[in-house]
């Protein structure tokens, strides 16, 4: 068997094993589709008001899916932290496995959770008046769109597991960096109202593009008052958020995999 | 087997294991045995390549660790210190992934994980989250796990801590019963009676390096003879009880001043311990227990390293008896 394939069975292997934990953990799942909820519900009534009502609904859905996905990384932070707690990683490393598959099984569940936030966070929009008005072609680029950027931040919480190697310290290292990353960012409000340095970091930020994206291919326009998005990476949002996600995963899934093949536990 | 020469491994500026040397012949059961720290662990993770060492050979069924780690992968079945096991997956699930991951077909692994749970006499709860088991029963799951491939090496690490006895026996078996197919296995444990029980050889290590090595009779014989225990009432008396102790048995005895204990080899033991139960009322000095006790491992152990290791399970105290403080020895001797 050549060892691409060997890789992408064992992968399957170990991702299949990932989503039976998911199903036997329900509680788990509560937060991928509570936060969501909550987030699209606070926004849209608590600050959506002041900044444009049902326009501003409609503009919120790509945001909130962008940082819901983000989120999302905390997830494959804390299970591979766990695995690593329990001693699961030690079995998995004396086995004569792909090097790879044990993060790569991970990220790939946790896709599989990533589409149940997206299906909530739409449910939730459609209920408080988003609707895609392009069509289902881009519709579907919109989504294999969000699922690369899930799948890319994912392995940004494979580093984080395998870096703070307990699951209290992958909990909250796998959180903290969320927020900035999240709120400065073109999401939630209109990246031209920020002062000087925020502003080019939210135009440059990822999350910016994976939103600007989104709204783009689902046919959502910003609400009047917000200033339109300009510069390169506005005007170029799909090619720029790919970018970023390749860019993500080809910096962050072999730093991963040579801090798995490395580790040892404490 | 197993061969290991001048193995070293630094963490930090603490030295793990500083030329170790070990042998593991084919079939043979290595039992690795000493306190918290030696390096028992560390040297079970370079052994399976989940450590890479800072110098020396280690070759395991003829491969390198650092040469060739995936052949070392395929002939080795490891179980590590905590039982690792999937808790959300049923025993069964959690040997059908591990043959999938040594790259069985599904049909393959399905057959050996129900005659593994079988064998380990886990058929009843096959079907029950591992997350619900016991002790003893996630370690035999562990255990199992090790062995899906068939591995012609098995390299078991502190196989029974944090079991009760139940569980402690229930493992034992287990690793007999593996250890009469011709498997090579190296066992690490911090008990001696568990070295004594399973393995074939033992090796002692303490600071990284193997301080001994022997059969079980041939380190017990190190130690000597018999040994005379006596547990004094008063402390001050430990001094004088030692002192008539040496000039009964012409050995220097061990003196251990928290218990008020004075242990001393001697080569006629059942006479000594009258004479010396007779000098000991003579000076007038209370004794609350006297025995006579074959040596055990902890003997081994603290002549080697001059200290006593995590308290084993239990000794092989041939016996004892005084309750009268000094007035009525009673002595059994068997």
């Amino acid at each position: 068997m050549s060892s691409l394939s060997a890789a992408l069975r064992d992968s399957s292997v170990i991702a299949g094993r990932n989503l039976r934990n998911v199903i036997r953990t329900p509680g788990a799942m509560v937060t991928s589709v509570a936060q969501p909820i909550m987030f699209v519900l606070l926004l849209a009534f608590v600050f959506g008001g002041t900044l444009g009502g049902a326009e501003y609904r409609t503009f919120l859905i790509g945001g909130i899916l962008a940082q819901t996905l983000t989120f999302n990384a905390s997830f494959t932070a804390v299970y591979l932290a766990k695995d690593l707690q329990l001693g699961l990683i030690d079995r998995f490393r004396s086995l004569p496995m792909s090097r790879g598959a044990v993060i790569l099984g991970r990220s790939s569940a946790d896709l599989v959770t990533s589409l149940l936030s997206i299906a909530v966070t739409l449910l939730c929009g459609l209920a408080i008046g988003w609707r895609m008005t392009n069509g289902l072609g881009p519709a579907l680029i919109a989504m294999g769109l969000l699922l690369l950027f899930t799948f890319a931040v994912s392995w940004v919480g494979a580093v984080i597991a395998l870096t703070a190697r307990s699951v209290e310290v992958a909990q909250s290292l796998g959180l903290i960096w969320l927020f900035p990353v999240t709120f400065i960012s073109g999401a939630f409000v209109s990246v031209q109202s920020m002062p000087g340095p925020l502003r080019t970091f939210a135009e440059w930020n990822p999350v910016t593009a994976v939103a600007t994206s989104v709204r783009e291919l689902f046919g959502n326009a910003e609400p009047q008052g917000f200033a339109p998005p300009s510069g390169w990476p506005a005007d170029n949002a799909l090619l720029y958020a790919v970018l970023c996600c390749v860019s993500i995963i080809a910096i962050f899934a072999p730093l991963a995999i040579s801090q798995y093949v490395r580790i040892s536990k404490r | 087997m197993i061969r290991v020469r001048g193995l070293c491994k630094n963490f930090g500026a603490f030295r793990a294991l500083d030329e170790l040397n070990l042998d593991v012949l084919p079939g043979q059961v290595l039992g690795l045995l000493g306190p918290n720290g030696a390096g028992k662990t560390t040297t079970v993770r370079v052994l399976t390549t989940l450590l890479a060492p800072d110098a020396g050979e280690v070759t395991v069924a003829g491969h390198s660790v650092i040469s060739d780690p995936d052949s070392v992968r395929r002939s080795i079945g490891l179980s590590g210190q905590y039982a690792a096991v999937d808790e959300k997956l049923t025993g069964y699930e959690n040997l059908v992934m591990v043959g999938r991951l040594y790259g069985m077909n599904r049909k393959t692994s399905a057959a050996r994980a129900t005659e593994l749970l079988d064998e380990f006499r886990l058929s009843d709860v096959a079907g029950k989250r591992s997350g619900a088991y016991s002790g003893g029963m996630r370690r035999r799951l562990d255990l199992a796990g090790a062995m899906v491939a068939r591995p012609p090496v098995v390299v078991l690490d502190e196989p029974t801590t944090g079991l009760d006895p139940r569980g402690r026996l229930d493992t034992w078996a287990v690793i007999s019963s593996l250890v009469g197919n011709g498997t090579t296995v190296l066992l690490t444990t911090q008990y001696l009676e568990e070295a004594d029980q399973l393995a074939d050889n033992i090796a002692v290590i303490d600071a990284g390096r193997v301080i001994a090595e022997g059969t079980a009779s041939e380190l017990k014989s190190r130690v000597g003879s018999e040994r005379i225990d006596v547990v004094l009432a008063q402390q001050d008396s430990v001094d004088s009880a030692a002192a008539i102790l040496y000039r009964i048995a012409g050995a220097a005895p061990e003196i251990d001043r928290q218990t008020s204990k004075v242990s001393v080899a001697a080569p006629d033991g059942h006479h000594m311990l009258v004479r010396a139960l007779g000098e000991l009322e003579i000076a007038q000095l209370q004794v609350v227990e006297a025995a006579l006790r074959r040596p055990t491992l902890d003997d081994v152990f603290l002549q080697l390293t001059g200290q006593r290791p995590k308290a084993a399970p239990a000794s092989n105290t041939t016996d004892v008896t005084s309750t009268g403080l000094g007035q009525d020895q009673e002595v059994l001797l068997s």
